[in-house]
């Protein structure tokens, strides 16, 4: 057989068999796919029907302005604002130490740093996004609640700003590795250019690559942000059980998440009126990181667009 | 052989290595103030790396050696005094690849005067460099746009006016016009010529045609000897004699396209 031959008869070979088992892949491949986003809105159906069920025993009106959360109780009132209040408390103390902490370390990381360095410390950052959360939690519990304690001892044995302390170094690294991703992400050529206008390393790093990294940086905040109203075991373990509107961060509070947690592993009847508060909640919840995750992507969109 | 022009720069014995690897080698040469030099040479004999030790943007690259001296009015750069960040106030650069801030116009020739702690009025100094970098006509009106709003060659123009807002003394080019079209290309080396009424420009190009249109003297780099990957200037003079009879065999090889 000569070479035209042999490339004719290889090029008209039957296409059947190749086409039905890239067919058969393709529909293996859908298949799971379709498991996580199938599970998704089934979640989301269950949220919604249950959450249904709650509002036509509850008024909206009620669940959003009653400021008092007590379905456990024998007099009940569905006011979710002290479980906000709880979750927005802890939130922002988390986030006051992790933004800028993680900021601060994101820019050595992406500025500073030397090439060394930053192979040693950047996996060692990540290592502590590796720690269980329930460890955090007893941490928080059983070493700084402590420690408040005996710099205001008025501190309640369960407060919000061990919680807050202890959660806001736990979404450090995921602050500090995006915002340096970011960062890493703004080209050479404009560094460069900085320099030979006669800008120092804090200058360049101020001036150019922070202001160019911004929308980066800014979805990395709303992801944390989006992480600590969602973050549970700590607030759970630490923070109290107490949905009460307070301001006062030594207090005993309750976070959505927590009270979530509360009923789900006590003895509420699942027919229940109470029992149903959780998926109201939960739904609230749900809504707000979504919320945080859409600006987030949105943002982190926009900055891959900036230097094109 | 310049009697007729002050020296702005002079290198003198000046060695670049990375690492263990030598760059250049053995420079030594003198650029006239308020002339154009340039500074040609076939692809990777160490033309940027030369241009870049005018304004020890080497120091940026950790492995980086200089040795040697760069005298700017008489004062080496490379005196352990001297503070590299200051030298770039004197020394401006444009790259090869336009690169404006992602920030508007105005914003982007503001910079250097805004780190600079400049006091006096930032509109007349943003006009009065977008005019120098002749553009001022084309984006009077937009000054608020992003700068990656605009086309290559205003984009370069615009680094040029960013460059220039500094108030330096000398503006090193590093291939300005390679990435651009004819026409914008032109437009640059006119610009050049108007420059350099007020500032000693040192362009690095590959573009032998443009160096000979362009430039005042002709600096020719090529590895300094066989199998070796140091480059270094085999001969400089006046543009025309570079090109009309240079004393150096490789320098004629080169310029009639004998060689790479």
């Amino acid at each position: 057989m000569n070479e035209s031959q042999h490339v004719l008869s290889t090029l008209l070979r039957p296409r059947a068999d190749h086409d039905r088992r890239e067919k058969l892949i393709r529909a293996v491949l859908l298949l799971f796919s379709a498991v996580s986003i199938f599970t998704t809105l089934g979640i989301i159906a269950v949220l919604l029907r249950e959450t249904l069920l709650f509002f036509q025993e509850v008024s909206i009106v009620e669940f959003f302005t009653e400021t008092r959360w007590t379905p456990l109780f024998a007099s009940k009132k569905f006011g979710v604002l002290p479980l906000v209040n709880g979750t927005v408390l802890v939130a922002a103390g988390a986030m006051l130490i992790a933004l800028p902490l993680g900021l601060l370390a994101a820019i050595y990381l992406s500025e500073y740093a030397s090439d060394r360095a930053r192979k040693i410390l950047k996996p060692m950052l990540e290592v502590l996004a590796g720690v269980p959360t329930v460890v955090y939690g007893y941490f928080a519990l059983t070493f700084v609640t402590p420690l408040l304690q005996k710099i205001w001892p008025q501190t309640q044995a369960f407060n919000a700003l061990s919680a807050s302390i202890v959660m806001g170094f736990m979404i450090l690294p995921l602050v500090a590795s995006l915002s340096e991703d970011a960062m890493s992400a703004v080209p050479q050529s404009l560094r460069q250019a900085a320099y030979a206008l006669g800008a120092t390393r804090f200058e360049v790093t101020l001036r150019t690559v922070v202001p160019a990294a911004l929308s980066g940086i800014s979805a990395a905040f709303i992801l944390a942000v989006s992480r600590a109203i969602g973050e549970t075991m700590i607030v759970a373990i630490a923070a109290g059980q107490q949905p009460k509107l307070t301001l006062n961060p030594l207090q005993s509070i309750e976070t959505m998440t927590a009270y979530i947690v509360q009923v789900s592993l006590g003895d509420t009847p699942q027919q229940s009126i109470a029992y149903k508060t959780i998926f109201a909640v939960g739904m609230l919840l749900f809504m707000m990181t979504l919320m945080m995750n859409l600006i987030s992507n949105w943002l982190t969109r926009r900055y891959r667009e900036v230097y094109e | 052989m310049f009697d007729k022009h002050e020296i702005a720069l002079s290198v003198k014995n000046l060695n670049v290595d990375y690492g263990d690897f030598r760059a250049l080698e053995n420079i030594s040469l003198e650029i006239p103030a308020r002339q154009i030099t340039a500074i040609i040479g076939p692809s990777g004999c160490g033309k940027s790396t030369f241009l870049r030790c005018f304004n020890r943007m080497n120091d940026l690259v950790p492995t980086a050696r200089v040795t040697g001296e760069v005298l700017f009015y008489g004062q080496n750069i490379y005196d352990s005094k001297v503070n590299p960040v200051e030298v770039r106030r004197h020394i401006g650069m444009v790259f090869q690849k336009p690169n404006p801030f992602p920030k508007s116009i105005y914003e982007n020739v503001a910079y250097g005067a805004r780190i600079n702690g400049y006091k006096g009025n930032m509109d007349e100094l943003v006009e009065r460099s977008l005019r120098a970098a002749a553009l001022w006509d084309e984006v009077k009106d937009d000054l608020k746009k992003s700068a990656l709003a605009l086309s290559g060659g205003q984009q370069q123009r615009l680094c040029i006016a960013r460059a220039i807002a500094v108030e330096p003394q000398v503006i090193l080019m590093d291939e300005p016009a390679s990435a651009l079209d004819p026409i914008a290309t032109l437009k640059i080396e006119e610009l050049m010529q108007e420059l350099k009424k007020d500032y000693t420009i040192v362009i690095v190009t590959h573009n032998m045609q443009q160096a000979a249109r362009v430039s005042d003297y002709t600096a020719m780099m090529m590895l300094s000897k066989e199998g070796s990957r140091a480059g270094t200037v085999i001969e400089f003079g006046p543009t025309p004699q570079i090109f009309t009879s240079p004393r150096d065999r490789r320098t004629e090889d080169y310029i009639t396209g004998r060689f790479g």
